[in-house]
């Protein structure tokens, strides 16, 4: 009985320290640079090509610091303006199933960096390579794929969306964009 | 013979904090003033009860050791004691009231004239704070007359000042000891606070509600000057940015412009229009840089734009890798922002 009670208590411990690297500070990252990240080959109707996965761009949608400084930086640097909250305006939304140049962190990473047709300018050396890794990761966040643990709950603002920890996670779609959007 | 130097070492520290550039009792402002009179008066009647205590349990302890054989205290009603208690008690009793209760009106009545104290020609200026800096704003009767500066509070002595203060992420607190007392800076609330500064000098001002990593260093620099100097820094602060001169100044400009800069940062009279970073129009004319965390200078500055992050660790300006010439040109640009 007595064991059994110290191997749960061990075991909640465990858990609770498994908390801790959520939430890892890294001030000094030497962020993947827009070199090391293979552009998407994502044309109008052609098929998805799988992407090179970047194993330290991971990070960034497993790190709770990373995810929120990427919530501050979208209002920051105005990607409110055509994707709104997230549900979309003039820019497409980014809360859906529906990635029009791939869903994955890398890609979104690129769509950032090099822009895209229709209207999405090209942010190379306008924001900083870790930051536009930490937007990638709230964007990402925003269709539920980032870590749960990770995510920012309730934001400050009123909103009629649910939080992002109750975001279910849609998945990527695998057939492409319909042509008339 | 080291206790003694340690109490001594320990009074010095205490009374510098009697003068000085934040400093609550030296007074500069009538808010301050109107504060530290509620903190004279608090202390003098604290201290008497204070006082007397002591000399009652002097009293108590001198007694204990050489009345030993005097008659003891009998109780209950009709013993030799009962008259000079009960006075005693229920002089004790009055006292305590008297003094909690002036306390009392004295704190209500100044709080009162300090929350009261709008005057219409007060001098109108908007504070907000962020992570971890000040966003000064000085309106005007136009908007071209609207000066925008950051982590520098001037102001003429002898005119009320009307800060308008907001906050943009979490709470912060401003409070320039010398001039006045604290005020919350919350996120969705506007408060106000009046200064009215009485005397000329640099007082240091600080944030006085926890609001994160780097707390400590969000300072703000709050100059008292004369009412005619104010004039002029106004209007130099109104006039857009020098043009670079130099070549290496004209590299830095084209550096500033075409790199991330440019996205937060706003620089008056160039295309640089960021409006989440602080304002850089007349940098090089502020005395210290990220909001107090070092003086001004060009070797400080150009540390801070190498690495912000090992000066000011958390802090929201990012690393932006630049080569050593590219830093010598943007901080010599930067330098030129008078």
């Amino acid at each position: 009985m007595y064991s059994r009670c110290l191997a749960s208590l061990l075991l909640l411990g465990c858990t609770l320290l498994a908390g801790c690297e959520r939430e890892t500070r890294a001030f000094h990252e030497e962020a993947p640079a827009i070199n090391d990240v293979s552009p998407t080959d994502f044309r109008a109707g052609g098929t998805p090509r799988p992407v090179a996965k970047n194993p330290q761009a991971a990070e960034y949608e497993r790190n709770a610091f990373h995810i929120s400084e990427g919530k501050r930086y979208y209002e920051w640097y105005n990607c409110y303006s055509c994707h709104a909250a997230g549900g979309g305006d003039i820019g497409p939304p980014l809360m859906d199933d529906e990635w029009r140049y791939g869903g994955e962190i890398e890609q979104i990473f690129s769509s950032i960096v090099e822009g895209r047709p229709n209207g999405m300018p090209s942010f190379a050396g306008r924001i900083p390579e870790q930051q536009v890794w930490e937007i990638a990761a709230y964007v990402r966040s925003m269709s539920g794929n980032a870590a749960k643990d990770a995510v920012p709950s309730r934001g400050d603002e009123i909103k009629t969306t649910k939080p992002l920890t109750q975001v279910p996670p849609t998945p990527e779609r695998s057939e492409p964009p319909r042509s008339n959007r | 013979m080291s206790g003694r130097k340690h109490i001594c070492a320990a009074l010095v520290v205490l009374l510098a904090g009697c003068s000085g550039q934040q400093a609550a009792l030296d007074a500069a402002g009538d808010q301050a003033a109107t504060i530290g009179d509620l903190w004279t008066l608090m202390l003098w009647v604290c201290g008497f009860m204070y006082l007397l205590v002591l000399i009652f349990l002097a009293h108590a302890i001198w007694r204990a050791r050489h009345a030993l054989d005097a008659e003891p205290l009998t109780h209950g009603s009709g013993s030799r004691a009962e008259h000079p208690l009960r006075m005693a008690l229920g002089g004790w009793v009055g006292l305590i009231v008297v003094g909690l209760f002036v306390l009392s009106l004295a704190t209500f009545f100044i709080d009162r004239s300090l929350a009261q104290a709008r005057t219409d020609d007060a001098l109108k200026i908007k504070v907000t704070a962020a992570q971890w800096w000040w966003k000064v704003e000085y309106e005007g009767m136009a908007p071209d007359q609207r000066v925008v500066t950051a982590n520098e509070l001037r102001l003429p002595v002898g005119q009320p000042a009307l800060l308008e203060l907001h906050a943009e992420d979490v709470i912060h607190s401003l409070w320039i000891p010398n001039l006045g007392g604290k005020e919350d800076l919350i996120p969705g609330r506007i408060n106000s606070l009046l200064l009215t500064p009485r005397r000329e000098g640099e007082y240091r001002g600080q944030c006085a509600e926890f609001c994160g990593l780097q707390h400590a260093k969000m300072a703000l620099d709050a100059t008292v000057m004369n009412p005619d100097a104010f004039t002029r820094w106004r209007q130099q602060q109104l006039t857009p940015a020098p043009a670079p001169s130099t070549p290496e100044q004209i590299r830095g400009h084209e550096i500033f412009m075409s790199g991330p800069c440019a996205a937060c940062h706003q620089i008056a009279g160039t295309p640089a229009s960021g409006q989440t970073g602080p304002n850089l129009t007349h940098l090089a004319s502020r005395r210290t840089i990220a909001a107090g965390a070092r003086p001004y200078s060009f070797e400080d500055l150009r540390d801070w734009l190498r690495d912000p992050q090992s000066v000011k660790p958390g802090n929201h300006m990012p690393v932006v890798q630049l080569s050593d010439s590219d830093l010598n040109a943007l901080t010599a640009y930067l330098d030129s922002l008078k």
